[in-house]
């Protein structure tokens, strides 16, 4: 291997960036340099803040009553938010990986708009429809049924935001995989719900959780788009994030970090089950 | 994992449904009032609903629970204007409670009429605050158009808080010059050619000044500026109360609409009314706005010195002409700006 190397060396006389060793050990360095200042210490920083008043603090921050209700929502959006995508992320890619039908390509195009369009704008779009204002919200406060400023509206905008994930991971997955399988077990005189349990999920199983792996972390993290329809009501409509800004705001730098730890907590978490998920991923590919 | 996430729904959502369902009995027995405020009255009405709480129990039996929402109060309006069911209203501008009864008639006409002192239970005025020792002699608006001073102030185009300082040098350059237009104008050129940093916000202006050593003097409202004297003593930075500066009113309304169909209307009323008694107005006093009763304007006139109140109605007519001829884009401050 070194012989062959030399040899082509001497033929071009020609070195590739990364050849020398001082190069590449600066270029590593660097690397790790950025991750290291951009990524790994503002993560340590947020918990090292956390507790820099000590343990004490952080539990009584922690177990403060409007911090409690802020995570109490925040469970409770994803809780509501996870379910609901995974269902339509589902339905949504087996439909239009499993059938020919027109509208297919537009459909396909439309699960990405909110991807394209920015959280702010989406929570707006419901304010301005569902808000007493728009063209239901009318309807709505007549009824006295109170949608935008309560928890109903945060997990609206919520599912807006976090519903193409699931079948964003699922489609590529599905088209690759083919109906052929599916197809042979219904001719083996299997219902359809068998077909999906005992064929179409298992498939499916690793790209699905990693869906909603992403899912639950967005849904969990988001801030544009729930700040513009929560109305900022403490102990009510204050979701996690927003609680880490309200926090600040008020100059509770140790509180606002507190809350801050959970939500990186979730973050690392999210991480290894990602990698973990990954990496099954392949082995199930493989 | 399927089977957990199912048992996490099932109890979430069974607890949000009692929630849901339990609140309107909640109501019966403890009511409760949302209060939309402004940013940086945090601290204050915590103080505030504590103290009202007490009074309410002794008067009544029962405990209120407040809510609060806050942010910056123009925002505020707009989402009880989008259908926040706010009781009552606590904001740093008159324009955003007009505009309640202009976008969404949630409120009367009338409204700065409902409560004594136009509405406004307490107010405050746009101050400087120096540096240790007062280094420049500043003492008056006409020490802000010195050469040799830079100025710290939010952007009267983004922010209440900078306009109020805007129209506060306006007005003492009118009684100055008897209201001589072009000397007014000369006056209030030089006034803006000495802003060093114009930020977008209050906070963010207070955090150039004395996070980042900018600037001579801080241009903010004697509430705030009397805060960071006190957040900061090691920097020993002082008050200056010029001759004359800006009434800031801090207007107070019951939104009807809203508070009536939650059943509030008479204790969101009672709510406001308790801001004028006198243990209130001493509360108010302590978190440094100034205040209409006479005993308690007696106990702190130490610490809020005297000084020539204008008006909006002195100095610009009224709200709408002075966001029409100074504010506007192409308005005077835009000309005055340009070199």
């Amino acid at each position: 291997m070194s012989n062959h190397k030399t040899s082509l060396s001497k033929v071009s006389h020609q070195q590739r960036i990364g050849d020398q060793p001082w190069l590449r050990r600066l270029l590593i360095g660097l690397a790790f340099l950025l991750v290291g200042s951009l990524l790994v210490l503002p993560l340590i920083a947020i918990f090292a803040q956390a507790l820099s008043a000590g343990l004490n603090i952080f539990w009584v921050n922690l177990s403060d009553k409007y911090t409690l209700h802020a995570i109490g929502l925040t469970l409770l959006v994803a809780a509501l938010t996870v379910p609901l995508n995974l269902v339509f992320g589902v339905f949504l890619a087996w439909l239009v990986t499993r059938f020919e039908f027109p509208g297919r390509r537009i459909l396909m195009t439309l699960i990405d708009i909110p991807f394209a369009v920015s959280p702010v704008v989406a929570g707006l779009m419901y304010l301005l429809l569902y808000g007493s204002n728009g063209w239901v919200g009318g309807w709505l406060m007549e009824n006295d049924l109170q949608l935008m400023f309560a928890w109903p509206g945060i997990v609206m905008v919520t599912v807006f935001i976090t519903c193409p994930f699931v079948a964003r991971e699922l489609i590529p997955l599905m088209q690759q995989q083919g109906s052929s399988e599916e197809e042979a077990a219904l001719s083996l005189g299997a219902s359809g719900w068998q077909m999906f349990r005992r064929v179409t999920l298992p498939n499916i199983k690793w790209a699905l959780l990693y869906g909603v792996v992403l899912t639950n972390a967005r849904a969990v993290g988001e801030f544009g788009a729930v700040s513009v329809v929560s109305g900022n009501i403490r102990g009510e409509t204050n979701t996690l994030p927003l609680h880490v800004e309200l926090l600040y705001q008020d100059y509770n730098l140790v509180g606002a970090f507190t809350s801050a730890t959970l939500l990186a907590a979730l973050a690392l978490l999210t991480l290894v089950v990602k990698t973990f998920l990954e990496w099954r991923q392949q082995q199930s590919a493989s | 994992m399927a089977l957990k996430l199912n048992y996490l729904t099932k109890t979430l959502l069974a607890t949000s449904l009692t929630l849901i369902l339990g609140s309107p009995a909640a109501i019966a027995d403890n009511p409760s009032l949302l209060n939309s405020s402004y940013d940086v009255a945090r601290e204050l009405f915590a103080s505030y609903n504590e103290h009202f709480n007490d009074h309410w129990q002794e008067k009544t039996g029962q405990k209120v629970e407040i809510k609060q929402s806050h942010a910056g109060s123009s925002r505020q309006a707009q989402a009880i204007i989008q259908g926040l069911r706010a009781d009552v209203v606590t904001y740093n501008q008159v324009t955003d409670v007009d505009i309640l009864h202009e976008r969404g008639n949630l409120l009367p006409k009338d409204w700065r009429q409902k409560l004594p002192n136009a509405s406004s239970p307490y107010y405050s005025t746009m101050a400087f605050l120096v540096r240790k020792d007062n280094p420049k002699n500043i003492k008056d608006w006409d020490d802000l158009t010195r050469d040799d001073v830079d100025l710290v102030l939010p952007n009267p185009k983004t922010s209440g808080n900078g306009r109020y300082s805007y129209l506060a040098a306006l007005g003492y350059a009118q009684l100055k010059f008897n209201k001589d237009e072009a000397k007014v104008d000369k006056f209030l050129r030089k006034f803006l050619g000495r802003v060093a940093v114009f930020d977008t916000g209050g906070r963010g202006a207070t955090n150039t000044f004395v996070e980042r050593g900018i600037g001579d003097a801080l241009l903010t409202f004697e509430s705030e500026i009397q805060g960071v004297i006190k957040a900061f003593p090691d920097q020993e930075f002082q008050i200056i109360v010029p001759s004359s500066s800006f009434l800031a009113e801090f207007p107070v309304a019951v939104v009807e609409k809203p508070a009536k169909r939650n059943g509030n209307f008479e204790l969101a009323t009672a709510y406001l009314e308790h801001l004028y008694t006198e243990d209130s107005q001493r509360l108010l006093a302590s978190f440094n706005y100034r205040v209409h009763d006479p005993v308690v304007k007696a106990e702190t006139a130490a610490n809020f010195p005297d000084l020539k109140l204008l008006t909006i109605e002195e100095i610009a007519g009224n709200w709408k002409n002075a966001m029409q001829v100074h504010f506007a884009s192409g308005g005077k401050l835009d000309q005055l700006q340009r070199r």
